[in-house]
């Protein structure tokens, strides 16, 4: 029921979003057939041009029927090659939820460990240092800590490629070879908000009626952290968690394009440049749809690690 | 267990010092307290908040709390100085040979974990016994306890237990070890009388069973009354006086100990009403429900103007949820509030804002009550504005007048925050806003719940010496019978919802009774130290524990 109503409003969401775009591209100045034509261009052969791939309709009559073909499952081809969008997209977005999958690998268990850790030796050296080094590495931009870590791994040690050009044929621990440099500076990015809300969830709840009764009944540190507070401080956490998820897919644009990524975030930033519209439009939908389903999970999984709604009275 | 002489010595303090910090500064909260107990000895420490009797208790077991540290004397456990063990060596010694059961059993369980995982986690974590063990022991103790389906309950989450049987199951926890001393930190202050009683006679056996001694902390004379077998009282976080309980119960030396005793002697004078007379409020055949879950059946009663009507049952039974339906806040399905015979719109929304003044609210919690972000000036000054249209000088001078009726000097307390005022202050400080509408009609929803019994005598003074200078009439919620007896006129008993007995206040307190207003009129704590256990042997006889445990 709770599940049926999040899932309506997502889909109202995911519409809302989708006019919004529809409007954000059209109103880039420029079209595909002047990036083409460019210098050369005339009024005729533009007027031609735009007639072939129907720039010529109103911005509704576009939409409208963009519209119809998502419904039916068809992104529609590109204004640019004239490719079946589903296959310019399909390895891309694979390669996109691969990065994704490994910067979380690597990012969620360190922030949880670091956090817990934090939440423990809360005050001492340890602790300000976890919350110093994160906190500086959320603050840099994202290209400067990849130029970083270029420079150091790839140029300096020579340990890891700078870029990060995989393709369908290499095996899976060569791909995660050539992407983890991309995905460290993706960790490094989300690991300061994961670590810093499991410690301060984890704090939040050191002074709850129940752990003040762990620590009389003799428990260690360690397992008043782990077995009392953790449990009850999963809701926030996942929050975070799911949120950070989220933006390793969508966020990862930027990324994407200094290691030459090909991934869907170097894919729209390339359509962009060229106006192919329906391309722009079917990636950000697909960052949206991410972005939304990934949200109601959170929302859901905070609610049934609650020991009150997994079991009622 | 009277005479100590022939056991030894459990626990010795001397000249125990525990400073708190507060706004970066240190004082001190305890100043010098000795305790003795012996094996198998129950201790009662008493007296108001803020003597130090809980701080104490932790001591007991080495423990200070967050922002508290011990700062001088000694603590000596079976021969152990647990001031100069390290911290693992003082951790080892809790839960295995003293043990604590908190005050609020709901807030003190591990939402996310079955009460059994919580009561084997001691042993188990401890090396005292093994899993399996430890289990069957829990149901052993469950059982011991009078808790239902012993064999079961323990697989339950703690928000699936009523508050009752949880701090019963706390008990049995703090039981789990067999520890030499156990610290009841207040166990049924949450509870109401009738769940009262069955906590303290299952707490009082299995102590007695096993042998094992205890610091039983409460603010409520008449319970330690049954569970010690010496008291010690405390002011201030000092020793007043110290002796066994029938010597201090019959001869208290000291003054402050005296007062504490007459507390319960507070009780207006009530007059009856004149039968011509007609009421300020009618209640006529209310029946409410949240949703589709009935919480009303055909209330009805009246109040009459200068007269105090208390509503009495225990939590659940409809008392606030009549309020509610008073104040328009939960209109009613059917039936309706009269107000000098006119009838009130149910929804509040549809009163007039004269119909809104004359029904004023005070609260239980008089913290939450009130918007600590706004002064005294603010608080008490916004109804003034609102209702009767007040400015400037008249404004000022009305909420000066409103703080002298509420004895508060005006000069002092005009521009203080809530936070710099103590509970009975802000309690206080509610009433004035009640008042600053100038109701005909207050209703009072445990308003002296949350405060100490000498603290809510002096509310109790004020509201009756309030009451008859302006001829107020208030409708007054209470689980507590003293109250009752101290300040009403009429009485309604309520039960699910339901009025299951009505009167004026002299019929109420004399036989016969309902039955249910028997049970919980025999359920209040009475100062004999022999109460409890004549009570329970004579319920036993009439099979009466039964049905009560069943609430």
């Amino acid at each position: 029921m709770l599940i049926a109503q999040r899932l309506a409003l997502g889909f109202l969401v995911l519409f809302v979003v989708s006019l919004i775009i529809a409007a954000g591209v059209d109103a880039l100045p420029g079209d595909l057939c002047q990036e083409m034509q460019g210098q050369g261009a005339t009024v005729e052969t533009l007027k031609a041009c735009r007639e072939e791939i129907g720039l010529d309709k109103s911005l509704p009559v576009r939409y409208v029927e963009w519209l119809g073909g998502m419904l039916k499952g068809d992104f529609g081809t590109s204004l640019a090659n004239g490719r079946e969008i589903s296959e310019l997209i399909g390895t891309r977005l694979q390669n996109t939820f691969f990065l994704a999958i490994l910067a979380a690998l690597i990012s969620v268990p360190l922030a949880l460990v670091l956090g817990v850790l934090a939440a423990l030796y809360r005050n001492g050296i340890y602790d300000r240092a976890v919350n110093v080094v994160t906190l500086s590495s959320i603050s840099f931009p994202e290209f400067f800590i990849a130029y970083i870590l270029i420079l150091f791994f790839s140029v300096n040690l020579g340990w890891f490629p700078s870029l990060s050009n995989i393709s369908p044929e290499m095996s899976i621990a060569e791909k995660a070879y050539k992407s983890l440099l991309p995905a460290l500076t993706l960790t490094l990015v989300v690991v300061a908000h994961m670590m810093r809300m499991t410690r301060a969830s984890i704090i939040n709840l050191l002074a709850s009626p129940y752990i003040e009764m762990a620590t009389l009944k003799g428990m260690t540190r360690r397992r008043i952290i782990v077995k009392h507070a953790l449990p009850n401080a999963w809701a926030p956490i996942v929050n975070v968690v799911v949120l950070n998820l989220a933006y390793l897919i969508v966020g990862v644009v930027i990324v994407e394009v200094v290691f030459v990524y090909p991934g869907l975030g170097e894919l729209m930033v390339d359509s962009v440049r060229k106006r192919d519209i329906p391309v722009v439009q079917a990636c950000a939908t697909i960052f949206a749809a991410t972005y939304i389903l990934l949200n109601m999970t959170a929302d859901i999984l905070s609610i049934i690690t609650n020991p009150r709604m997994l079991h009622p009275k | 267990m009277t005479s100590s002489d022939n056991h030894d010595m459990l626990l010795t303090m001397r000249g125990l010092r525990i400073e708190g910090q507060s706004d970066d500064e240190w004082s001190e909260i305890v100043k010098g307290v000795d305790i003795d107990l012996h094996r198998g000895e129950v201790l009662g420490l008493i007296g108001e908040s803020g003597a130090g009797k809980s701080t104490i208790g932790l001591a007991a077991m080495g423990y200070a709390r967050p922002g508290c540290k011990i700062s001088g004397g000694e603590i000596i456990f079976d021969g152990i100085n647990l001031l100069e063990i390290s911290e693992d060596e003082r951790r080892k010694l809790r839960g295995v040979r003293i043990a604590y059961v908190a005050q609020s059993a709901a807030a003190s369980f591990n939402p996310a974990h079955r009460l059994i995982e919580q009561f084997t986690e001691g042993p188990v974590e401890h090396g005292v016994s093994n899993r399996a063990t430890a289990e069957s022991d829990a149901k052993t103790l469950y059982g011991k306890l009078l808790l239902p389906d012993p064999d079961n309950i323990g697989y339950r989450y703690p928000h699936q237990v009523s508050g009752g049987q949880l701090q019963r199951a706390m008990t049995a926890m703090a039981m789990a070890c067999r520890p030499d001393l156990i610290i009841f930190d207040e166990p049924t202050t949450a509870l109401d009388v009738t769940t009262q009683i069955e906590v303290l006679a299952t707490i009082k056996n299995i102590v007695e069973e096993f042998n094992t001694a205890a610091i039983y902390i409460t603010h409520d004379l008449a319970v330690v009354a049954q569970m010690a077998d010496r008291i010690k009282v405390l002011r201030f976080g000092e020793t007043v006086e110290e002796a066994d309980t029938r010597t201090i119960m019959s001869h208290p030396t000291e003054d402050y100990t005296k007062t504490l005793w007459a507390v319960r002697s507070f009780k207006k004078e009530s007059e009856g009403v004149a039968k011509s007379v007609k009421p300020l409020v009618s209640v006529k055949n209310v029946t409410a429900a949240y949703g589709d879950v009935p919480v009303l059946h055909e209330v009805s009663f009246d109040i009459y103007r200068g007269k105090t009507v208390a509503v009495v049952g225990e939590s659940g039974s409809g008392k606030s949820t009549t309020a509610r339906v008073i104040t328009g806040l939960l209109p009613p399905r059917e039936g309706a509030v009269y107000v000098n015979e006119s009838k009130l719109p149910g929804d509040y929304r549809r009163r007039s804002k004269d119909q809104l003044r004359h029904a004023q609210m005070i609260y239980q919690m008089a913290d939450t009550a009130v918007n600590p972000r706004h002064r005294i000036r603010d608080i008490i000054g916004r109804p003034v504005a609102f209702y009767l249209g007040l400015s400037g000088n008249q404004l000022e001078q009305r909420i000066r007048d409103l703080l002298s009726m509420i004895e508060l000097e005006p000069d002092v307390y005009i521009d203080r925050y809530p936070g710099e005022l103590s509970g009975g202050q802000k309690q206080r400080i509610c009433i004035a806003r009640a008042l600053a509408a100038e109701p005909e009609f207050i209703i009072c929803d445990e308003v002296t719940s949350a405060l100490d019994q000498i603290v809510a005598e002096g509310i109790l003074k004020l509201l009756d010496r309030l009451q008859r200078e302006l001829d107020l009439a208030y409708m007054f919620i209470t689980h507590d019978l003293a109250t009752v007896r101290a300040i009403s006129d009429e009485v309604v008993v309520m039960l699910e919802g339901r009025i299951v007995e009505q009167g004026p206040r002299e019929e109420m307190f004399k036989p016969p009774h309902h039955k249910y207003t028997d049970l919980l009129l025999s359920s209040v704590p009475e100062m004999d130290p022999d109460w409890l256990d004549e009570l329970m042997a004579q319920r036993q006889r009439e099979g009466v524990m039964e049905s009560a445990s069943s609430s």
